[in-house]
């Protein structure tokens, strides 16, 4: 029997250019072209001004991790406890949530405000989900 | 919103709480309901307004034989009901119905007749949360205390002691789940589910309901209860996803909805005599203290350990147990807000005396949503 398998996310139209950005290695963030805001998640629309005028781009992949939880129990589909389920500020504003991998999932290595960057895990051929590492340096 | 010209004239929880294998998440609906149309002195052909959440409107009205000319199926989280009030307040003074009947039911603990939740794969959740390991409201709701925490020099031991003082109000109530005495260290030592918290930290898994009737203040003088008047309502919502929350230094929805109840009721935090804020897992009532203003969320956690919200201090809060120790279905803020209504009445088990305001302060989902009732029973 196939082990269980991590929730595998399913694009929509309005989310796809995320997904193949991370799939190319790269994380796409929107910008709108009116306010200059920098939002997260994806959206063909500024949810600060409400312009339709947009544009991807691909952020830097730094940022700092805000919070997290060391999950132990009930674990997840896909996952061996104890892992930590963070959520990181990224340098141009928006946060999202992710894994820190390379870094015991312990809250001795995982310190607020660490420095990050963002790596690739392929799931699929289609699907590569953005995780983060401690930063080098 | 116009102060107390509404008021609650009827309220009961389900006959049992707790673990109840022999009904049904509708059937525990309709159970509450009898009981408060029962405590009421009503029947059910005098309801004309309906509320619930997570069932339709139409699966509960139509079990119970109920035809409403005014319904609402606001299924916000564990505030529902707290929107519900409110709903049901401005429905009543508007003239579109008479008597409210409010119910919340949920086979939590049994899962009889209860639709499991899930995530859709393609919804923003499923996409940019659950991939990363997310797995019910234990690996979500904590995700911003350790941030709370650094922010406000907020420690371990203070957020343990939310356990351990509701245990103690827990101690007074005899339909309480759980009531033996805890330590700080017995928290701090309980298994771990997702650090920081502990199994004391995180909220029960129960199986029960409750339910609330609704009329305008002209009418309740005429009903077998004390009246609990609605005198002041709130409520917002921010995101489903917590991460995306706006900070995790406080909440946008709570800090919406309580000032704007406080604000309609006319009150300012000295005048609160007794207290709820929903504890679906131990930093909630932190969150909640200095969000609705009672205090800067860095003197929360002091607050809290130093004894001011335990039986006999100054601000008597979740004088049930709370969802930590008194029971909880999934959505509690059906018993908090009858707690509000027990106290109001004075026939709390751990009734604080001459308790005259009470504010009822819900969550729903991981911080999605906000509720703030303000009770009084004098008018």
């Amino acid at each position: 029997m196939a082990e269980p398998q991590r929730a595998r996310p399913k694009p929509t139209p309005e989310t796809q250019h995320f997904w193949d950005g991370t799939k190319a290695g790269e994380l796409r963030l929107q910008r709108c072209d009116a306010c200059a805001h920098v939002y997260f998640p994806p959206r063909p629309f500024c949810p600060s001004c409400a312009s339709r005028k947009v544009s991807a781009f691909k952020a830097s992949g730094k940022g700092f991790l805000y919070s997290y939880v060391i999950n132990h129990r009930p674990a997840a589909p896909g996952f061996t406890p104890p892992y930590a389920i963070a959520v990181v500020e990224l340098a141009e504003g928006p946060r999202m949530m992710s894994n820190i991998i390379d870094c015991p999932q312990t809250p001795e290595a995982l310190e607020l405000d660490m420095k990050l960057e963002v790596a690739f895990e392929k799931l699929d051929d289609t699907i590569s989900l953005p995780v983060f590492r401690p930063a080098k340096g | 919103m116009r102060s107390n010209q509404v008021a609650v004239v009827g309220a009961a929880e389900t006959t049992e709480l707790g673990v109840i294998p022999n009904a049904s998440q509708l059937q525990l609906h309709a159970d509450a309901a009898l009981n408060a149309i029962a405590d009421a002195g009503l029947k059910l052909s005098d309801i004309d307004g309906f509320a619930t959440a997570v069932e339709t409107p139409q699966q509960v009205c139509h079990y119970l034989g109920i035809k409403p000319t005014w319904v609402d199926g606001t299924s916000v989280g564990g505030c529902s009901f707290m929107l519900h009030v409110r709903h049901a307040a401005a429905a009543i003074e508007a003239g579109l119905c008479k008597t409210v009947l409010i119910t919340h039911a949920e086979s939590g603990k049994s899962m009889i007749g209860k639709a499991p939740r899930s995530i859709p794969a393609d919804s923003l959740q499923g996409q940019f949360e659950a991939p990363f390991g997310v797995y019910g409201p234990p690996s979500m709701f904590p995700i911003p205390v350790l941030r709370f925490m650094k922010t406000y020099g907020i420690t371990h031991e203070q957020l343990a002691s939310v356990a351990v003082v509701q245990r103690e109000w827990a101690a007074k109530s005899p339909r309480a789940m759980m009531k033996d005495p805890i330590t700080v260290a017995d928290v701090l030592n309980s298994r771990m589910i997702a650090y920081p918290f502990r199994l004391l930290q995180c909220c029960l898994v129960t199986d029960g309901g409750g339910a609330l009737i609704l009329t305008s203040a002209d009418r309740a003088r005429d009903f077998p209860r004390k009246p609990v008047y609605i005198m002041g309502t709130g409520e917002s919502v921010e995101t489903p996803m917590v991460s995306q929350m706006e900070t995790f230094n406080s909440s946008r929805a709570f800090k919406t909805a309580g000032p704007l109840a406080f604000k309609e009721a006319g009150i300012t935090h000295g005048d609160v005599d007794h207290l709820m804020i929903y504890d679906a897992f131990a930093h909630l009532p932190l969150f909640g203290l200095g969000d609705l203003g009672f205090m800067p969320h860095e003197e929360t956690g002091k607050f809290i350990a130093d004894g001011n919200t335990r039986p006999g201090g100054k601000l008597p809060l979740n004088t049930n147990g709370g969802g930590l120790s008194y029971m909880h279905s999934g959505m509690y803020g059906m018993y908090a807000l009858q707690e509000s209504v027990r106290q109001m009445r004075g026939i709390a088990p751990a009734q604080v005396p001459n308790a005259k305001i009470s504010v009822c302060h819900g969550v729903g989902g991981m911080f999605a949503a906000s509720g703030t009732i303000v009770f009084t029973n004098e008018k």
